[in-house]
């Protein structure tokens, strides 16, 4: 066909030029340097000398590109297989499609291939906005197809309503597919195991909290809005101040940071005695390199694919980078936790490094003396100063090497860290058994969603120290300093530093709802997998569907959907002659009812002067109507609409009454 | 068409062959339409849609796509593809509703003499909505081409003619692309019509001749008369014409050529050029009659089964080389 072979013009190559750009724009900043520079450059290059000088790029410079972009490709990677290096070719192929495009059918293969590497952009993130930046890319490619048509040659039709036209045209086609889709994604058999190897590779994921604490680590969670977690409750949620997430205890402390050992990696039986109600939740975790689950303080029941340690510290079995975990959880908050303790546990509990923070083992030494037999009233004691003395900030001054000692007796001010830390090395050097949860603490509960978001910026740390008979009691020390870090949050507590005139209220709450949309997009996209989507049918009897039933009624939908369209497609079109049948039918109808009946071969000339003798009253209207309609049908090649449109309003509006007897 | 035509115009390619055959075989099928008359209008019992072969690259990189998201259990991506797919299946709507009730109101072509090529002027309505993207193809090649509702849509085509006598257009394939190019829906076009191409001019014709009918002769100027210049005697110059002197001064034969002919009526006669061959004979006096026409001049054509009365104007042109394109031997 000559419209194949139809060389690109200016506005089509343009055209298709920002759908390639768009296409790759994803994966502009995950590439390689030396890609991420060169292939916006190339593509660039190509379009002004497409521009300007429209010759074919000859093979000379082509071969040498190619070999090129394979080169730098192994350089970073090693190979080409996989996900990043596959992609990465993949995007340097597409561009140097665009280089060697000349012709439509050379276009139409760009787009078939920038198609694959949109959706390879998927295999890396799955964010809501992501995905909806990629499907306004997904637009452009129809346009570009669109405009690919084999046009009249002597158009012209200004550049800028084209291309609207071609997007809207474009945007309607997936309209008008997104009910076929959403049937196709709902339906469409998922693998339980994949038949190739999965991507695995944790380096594009999020920290999350880490197994060390040591002054500032926290401090970049602090900073980083994004969510860690979010929480459906079945019944309601617990009170902001008793929401403590309890991620890995800390039993090590080496002077500078703390640690979590190996031996406490080990699941055995814990004593708790529940005294309150239990809460039941699930929590839907973002992707993290860490395997910690977290759970609200503290948890009775964990799923069977996780372990739960003797210090409460929950784990998954193996950790997954890219997609969010949901996991349901039961935990109670009035509880007695550990009544006795073992004695390797009490050393491990009151370990503290030899020759570090003097001073602060003094003061603690201290304490004991002045409270010989009542850890409570020392607890207290501490609380007591840290309240009145110290203050909370998130930009504390820098340590030195006796941190605990520079904190309590000189800086006197920090964050959780610094609380939980200084306040457990105290207790452990006043022999009192401690150590370090940490975790996140607070979140925002969504009225709309009915979920609670938990942000990166609601980590925290704070302190478990173990009393006769009471068990591990949760202190948070942080709580004394500033109440409010407890009650609003995170977030609350920012004022002072004078980061605030970037926080306005009103864009934390703009940030909350559209969280909402994200939790959605997680909940009912993301994680459909195998197991739910077999739940289905559960409304309609089925409790388990199979791969038969879910294709069976896939092929169903599809017939149900593609035999709506054909109707849609094949229905009668209603022309300018119908309209003007129909307003006449209604006439008709209208003198039939007032008592005259047309009869089967009489015209409408004497039809409508039979009319008009027999109702004298509208006998006037009648004879115009029926010169109208005379003139309509008979005396215009082609009905104007617009008088069309009068005659039938002019029909509409006719009032015949019934004739006398 | 008729088998007479396919022997005439011999079907070249295996292909054609086929389609022939099947055309003769299996009319319902290929719908390979008896000539209708206009206008014709497309409806679903006519438009025929098959990917094309881009639809079935495409349906292949949505399987691969498709396959990747299964296996990596990636959701996001899955619903990239299935409304990519669907999107583009459902073109195939698009595309056939775009064909659908496009009408071909009329036809207009310009006369013309053999050889040349005869401009076709297609009418298509399109009474609601606009159709973008058609292709018109025929013998002529392809011509792309949109339509704007509630307007005329003239679309011009040259075809080319090679004999005097009937040509018709023959069936036209219209089809489109719209709106992505994965599938192509397409009906064909047989009007019931036939125009009619005149003979061949011949090229460099000799003048005609001055032949008067002596019945038919009017009051002729006389010796008053401008003489515009001389030339050569031709078998059946009248004699009157003959200027003697200037003759005998040049040793051969003059005759007087008028520059005011209007009064002059022409006789054509089929019997006056026995030494021409017969499609010879036909193209000469196609060019006089056209010569005689452009002069203004009244002429009479006289043909062995037909005899067209002396006239001059536009009509008794057309007349006379219908007469000349119709004689026996003609395209039909």
């Amino acid at each position: 066909m000559s419209a194949v072979i139809a060389k690109l013009n200016v506005r089509q190559f343009s055209l298709l030029s920002a759908a390639v750009f768009a296409a790759i724009l994803p994966h502009l900043s995950r590439l390689p340097w030396s890609l991420t520079l060169l292939l916006p450059v190339l593509l660039f290059a190509r379009w002004w000398q497409r521009r300007w000088r429209p010759t074919p790029v000859s093979a000379l410079l082509k071969l040498p590109l190619a070999l090129l972009i394979v080169a730098l490709t192994l350089m970073q990677y090693g190979n080409v297989f996989g996900r990043e290096p596959g992609s990465a070719l993949a995007c340097g192929m597409l561009v140097l499609k665009l280089v060697e495009s000349e012709t439509a059918r050379d276009a139409r293969a760009a787009v078939l291939f920038a198609a694959f590497v949109l959706m390879s952009a998927l295999l890396f993130a799955q964010s809501l906005f992501y995905t909806a930046f990629l499907m306004l890319v997904l637009i452009l490619l129809l346009a570009v197809l669109r405009q690919l048509q084999a046009q009249p040659a002597n158009t012209s039709v200004a550049w800028r309503p084209q291309l609207m036209h071609y997007l809207r045209d474009a945007g309607l086609s997936l309209l008008a597919g997104a009910p076929l889709a959403l049937c196709a994604f709902l339906l469409i058999p998922r693998f339980t195991s994949p038949l190739w190897g999965a991507p695995n590779d944790g380096d594009s994921a999020r920290t999350g909290l880490s197994d060390r604490m040591s002054p500032g680590d926290i401090s970049n969670l602090l900073n980083d809005d994004s969510p860690a977690f979010r929480v459906g409750f079945n019944g309601e949620a617990p009170a902001p101040a008793k929401r403590y997430w309890r991620g890995p205890v800390l039993w090590n402390f080496d002077g500078r940071a703390w640690t979590r050992p190996e031996w406490a990696d080990t699941a055995a039986q814990v004593t708790i005695t529940a005294s309150g109600a239990v809460i039941d939740y699930d929590v839907t975790q973002e992707p993290s390199s860490q395997r910690w689950m977290l759970a609200l303080d503290v948890p009775i029941d964990v799923p069977a694919d996780a372990t739960r340690f003797t210090d409460l510290t929950v784990s998954g079995r193996h950790r997954d980078t890219t997609n969010p975990h949901r996991y349901h959880l039961r935990s109670v908050m009035d509880y007695v936790l550990q009544p006795e303790l073992s004695t390797t546990e009490r050393r491990h509990a009151l370990q503290l490094p030899r020759g570090f923070n003097p001073r602060s083992v003094a003061l603690a030494q201290q304490l004991r003396a002045a409270h010989p037999d009542d850890d409570v009233a020392l607890v207290r004691e501490v609380l007591q100063r840290f309240r009145s003395d110290y203050t909370y900030t998130q930009a504390p001054p820098e340590l030195g090497r006796e941190s605990v000692d520079e904190f309590l007796f000189d800086t006197r001010a920090g964050f959780c860290e610094h609380y939980s830390s200084a306040f457990t090395f105290l207790m452990r050097a006043a022999g009192i058994p401690a150590r370090v949860v940490t975790g996140y603490q607070g979140g925002y509960f969504s009225n709309v969603g009915r979920y609670l978001l938990v942000r990166q910026s609601d980590a925290h740390a704070w302190s478990e120290v173990w009393l006769p008979q009471r068990g591990w009691v949760r202190i948070d020390p942080t709580a004394e300093v500033s109440p409010s870090r407890i009650e609003l949050g995170a977030t609350a507590t920012r004022g002072g530093d004078g980061e605030s005139w970037y926080h306005p209220e009103w864009i934390a709450s703009l940030r909350n709802q559209f969280d909402l949309a994200n939790r959605w997009w997680n909940e009912a996209v993301v994680q459909f997998n195998a197991l739910r989507q077999a739940g289905l049918l559960q409304p309609f009897g089925i409790e388990h569907a199979d791969y038969g039933q879910l294709a069976w009624l896939l092929s169903g939908c599809i017939s149900v959907i593609l035999a709506g369209m054909t109707l849609w497609t094949l229905r009668r079109s209603r022309g300018a002659g119908d309209a003007l049948d129909r307003s006449y039918a209604l006439l008709c109808r209208k003198l039939a009812r007032a008592g005259v009946k047309r009869g089967t071969s009489e015209g409408p000339r004497d039809f409508c002067a039979r009319a008009a003798a027999s109702l004298p009253e509208s006998a006037a209207a009648i004879r115009a109507l029926a010169q109208r309609y005379v003139n309509l049908r008979y005396a215009h090649a082609l009905c104007v609409s617009a008088e069309l449109h009068l005659f039938d309003r002019a029909v509409r509006t006719l009032r015949v009454s019934k004739r006398k007897p | 068409m008729n088998r007479r035509e396919h022997a005439v115009t011999g079907a070249s390619t295996t292909r054609e062959r086929l389609l022939q055959v099947a055309e003769k075989r299996l009319p319902s099928l290929t719908r390979l339409r008896q000539a209708e008359t206009l206008p014709i209008r497309l409806h679903r019992h006519r438009i025929y849609v098959l990917p094309t072969r881009y639809g079935l690259a495409f349906a292949l990189m949505l399987f691969v796509m498709l396959m990747a998201a299964l296996n990596y259990g990636n959701n996001p991506a899955l619903l990239l593809t299935s409304l990519l797919g669907a999107a583009l299946l459902t073109s195939v709507f698009r595309a056939v509703r775009n064909l659908d009730q496009v009408e071909l109101l009329s036809v207009q072509v310009a006369p013309v003499h053999a050889g040349e090529a005869m401009n076709f002027t297609l009418n298509f309505t399109a009474p609601e909505r606009a159709h973008y993207g058609l292709c018109l193809s025929g013998t002529f090649g392809e011509m792309p081409f949109d339509l704007l509702p509630q307007q005329e849509n003239r679309i011009s085509v040259e075809l080319a003619t090679e004999r005097r006598g009937w040509l018709a257009p023959g069936r036209l394939q219209i089809s489109t692309d719209y709106p992505f190019g994965l599938f192509r829906p397409w009906s064909y076009l047989n009007p019931q019509l036939r125009f009619l191409v005149y003979p061949k001019l011949e090229t460099n014709a000799p003048g005609f001749p001055l032949a008067t009918r002596a019945e038919g002769q009017r009051a002729m100027r006389g010796a008053d008369d401008e003489f515009a210049n001389l030339r050569d005697y031709r078998h059946a110059d009248a004699q009157r014409l003959i200027a003697w002197k200037a003759s005998a001064r040049h040793d051969r034969l003059l005759v007087r050529e008028l520059e005011r002919r209007q009064g002059i009526e022409l006789l054509f006669d089929w019997a006056q050029l026995p030494e021409l061959s017969y499609e010879t004979r036909i193209s000469r006096l196609a060019a006089w009659v056209n010569n005689a026409a452009a002069a203004g001049m009244r002429y009479e054509l006289v043909l062995p089964q037909q005899h067209l009365a002396p006239d001059s104007g536009e009509a008794h042109r057309h007349a006379c080389l219908q007469a000349l394109a119709l004689m026996p031997g003609a395209q039909q």
